[in-house]
């Protein structure tokens, strides 16, 4: 057996990669630029024994992905910014309550309806805090098509093994654009699967490490019979008012994605031995970036690229080593400087104050992609 | 046959509900229904929105899911598809099902998903303490409707007929051995199954209408509706502005989750030679 290449956009991608990881249900609602993902799921679904649902709207899209999860049901939907909007509260549903599913975003202009259906990376902030209360998420952004189908799989697997929402954030460029993609041979592929207790006898839905543990997650059906709800709750999954148990439940929660966040991290990078300017973005915005860095390379400008795929939990350690040695870090991104916001934490200085490493702020919010001159035109400022 | 009290979990008990709300009367209906339909615990998947009424749920020993305001029957739909096999109850109240998730509500009907809905009307939001619904009656008072409701209420029943539900009935908390004889054939329809209860909130509703206590307002409700199987024996004046109980609606149709799994079968025939694969990658060879 060998792997096969193929010419497909990133949306495709995306459902392969999932279909690849094992995906079993998915219910969503048509919008633009992130229909295709349906339309493919609608198609390939049945096939395997899967279930395909329109649902009403985007937030009973994401509660049907919940049910079927706890059912036992690998699930995904796929929206992009005002259905991405609509599904924060059961986002944070499925957070609380440790259902695993994977959400793929493929942004779009905003606020509101805003320019459809050009491209954005504006959902980034909304992605890790869109849904209210301190929650724990994963948010991944691939950079190609290629990447597309290997984040997309990633995310199931981060999904299951954590029991955590995990968003796959695209964007319209990255899920319109066509690449040729070798797809790996999928016999090869070893899909994670939630870990399930052994007998009903004595499960307590959410007993764990207080140390950032997972819970066993029993499948709907199966003689366990528990209990979920969205209300702080104990071991037993049952409700609760008290605070030392609020309390515990939401540091597991917050911890077992900061212990997971070193196996979680990954990146690109190119040029960055010795880089004295350094490019970090994530998404298309990061294609023109590399273009540029190539070009101020070949001029004799030493930069490097930095192409986050992990966007949240936030590589802190990453960015901070990266602008250890630089003159200067520049941000192209297509919002108006949230990547940006991050990148001056991370590095423990603020461009505002005059302090550290000035950090570029390239925002555009014109629905253009970037050109690799603007991009290009930074790196040589940043280089002064 | 195992005891009603072993439906429960013991444990959760007691229950948060005020005295003398009707909630407690409809959950019992439903798991006396259960019981009589001899359902496995272990097949029996109930789901619920929030609200008092929604709370029933963490009393009850089976496979239970307290979801978010208005969504029961969007989580429900997809446990349904994922396992077709279970049995799928869905507890909400007038608010949770009419006003925030009345969408999901008639859009499930439209499918004709196999679930079996139990609509708690109380007329009022008790767990937020006493605001208007959709299923307040006009000119009723609510917190938020201080003046007396201006707005007219659904028929909820009418609405899941026209939405597509396959079967529909309406009891209330006084009519006991109805409510559970309709929730009993609401089960057995395989199909959308809506039974409206309509109960007494004395604490909000009750006290904001100056209506008396549970008592008064068990009379209330009794004094407001008609046997739809008494309907043709009475004179109209005994039927005019009354509601009617019983078995308004049963015409079975073809199921959603059955069909979804007759299409999985035809299409996996049609693509025989596609050997299970993955989206024409099935065996990776050149």
């Amino acid at each position: 057996m060998t792997s096969s290449a193929k010419l497909m956009q990133g949306n495709e991608a995306c459902t392969i990669g999932a279909l690849a990881a094992g995906l079993e249900f998915f219910a969503g609602y048509p919008i633009t630029p992130s229909t295709e993902i349906a339309e493919l799921c609608a198609e390939e679904l049945p096939k395997v024994g899967g279930k395909f649902i329109q649902m009403e709207d985007e937030i009973g899209s994401i509660a049907a992905c919940i049910g079927a999860s706890l059912a036992g049901k690998k699930a995904m939907t796929a929206t992009s910014g005002p259905g991405f909007s609509l599904m924060q509260e059961c986002l944070g549903y499925a957070s609380l309550t440790e259902v695993p599913i994977v959400i793929v975003d493929v942004q779009r202009m905003g606020p509101s309806t805003g320019m459809p259906t050009s491209p954005a990376q504006a959902d980034l902030m909304q992605a890790r805090w869109g849904t209210h209360g301190d929650h724990p998420v994963v948010v991944l952004a691939p950079g190609s098509v290629k990447e597309c189908f290997e984040l997309t799989f990633r995310a199931f697997d981060i999904s299951e093994t954590l029991r955590v929402p995990v968003i796959v954030l695209m964007d319209e460029i990255i899920g319109h654009m066509r690449e040729k993609v070798v797809l790996p041979d999928f016999s090869t592929l070893r899909p994670q699967r939630r870990s399930a207790p052994s007998t009903p006898a004595g499960y307590r839905p959410y007993a764990a490490d207080p140390d950032g543990g997972v819970p066993l997650m029993a499948p709907f059906g199966d003689g366990y019979r528990w209990h979920v709800t969205g209300l702080f709750h104990d071991e037993a999954g049952r409700p609760t008012s008290k605070g030392e148990v609020a309390d515990a439940l939401l540091r597991r929660l917050a911890r077992k994605v900061e212990k997971a966040a070193p196996l979680i991290e990954e990146h690109f990078e190119e040029s960055m031995e010795g880089a004295e300017v350094v490019v970090v973005s994530f998404g298309s915005s990061a294609m023109s970036g590399l273009s540029a860095v190539r070009r101020a390379r070949r001029e004799g400008i030493k930069a490097g690229m930095l192409r986050l795929k992990t966007m949240w939990p936030f590589p802190d350690a990453l960015v901070a080593g990266a602008a250890e040695n630089a003159k200067g870090i520049v941000v192209p991104e297509m919002n108006l400087g949230q990547l940006a916001l991050e990148v001056e934490r991370a590095a423990g200085r603020s461009a505002a104050l005059g302090r550290g490493v000035p950090v570029l702020r390239l925002g555009k919010v014109n629905g253009e992609l970037f050109r690799p001159e603007e991009v290009y035109g930074a790196i040589v400022e940043a280089a002064r | 046959m195992s005891s009603t009290l072993s439906y429960f979990r013991q444990e959760n008990l007691p229950h948060i509900w005020c005295p003398g709300c009707g909630h407690g009367t409809v959950t019992g209906s439903l798991v006396r229904a259960i019981q009589r339909q001899g359902l496995d615990k272990n097949k029996v998947c109930i789901v619920s929105g929030i609200g008092c009424s929604s709370r029933a749920v963490g009393y009850l020993d089976f496979d239970t899911l307290h979801t978010a305001h208005g969504r029961a029957l969007a989580f429900a739909t997809g446990i349904k598809l994922a396992r077709p096999e279970l049995k799928v109850v869905v507890m909400t109240g007038d608010g949770d099902c009419t006003a925030i998730g009345g969408n999901h509500f008639i859009h499930a009907a439209r499918r004709n998903i196999d679930i079996t809905t139990i609509v708690m009307n109380n007329n009022i939001y008790g767990m937020t303490s006493g605001q208007y619904s959709p299923m307040t009656p006009k000119g009723m008072y609510g917190t938020t409707a201080p003046y007396g409701n201006l707005e007219r209420s659904f028929d909820l029943c009418e609405l899941a007929k026209a939405a597509g539900a396959t079967y529909v009935a309406r009891a209330t908390s006084y009519h006991v051995p109805l409510l559970i004889d309709l929730i009993e054939a609401a089960l057995q329809n395989k199909g959308f199954s809506v039974v409206e209860a309509l109960v007494q909130c004395p604490t909000y509703f009750g006290r904001k209408n100056k209506m008396g206590g549970p008592v008064e307002m068990l009379e209330w409700i009794k004094n407001g509706v008609v046997n739809v199987k008494a309907v043709p024996l009475l004179p109209p004046e005994k039927v005019i502005g009354k509601k009617l109980i019983g078995e308004l609606y049963n015409a079975p149709a073809p199921e959603y989750s059955a069909d979804y799994d007759e299409l999985i079968a035809k299409v996996q025939r049609t693509y025989d030679a596609f050997q299970g694969g993955l989206y024409g990658c099935a065996s990776n060879s050149d």
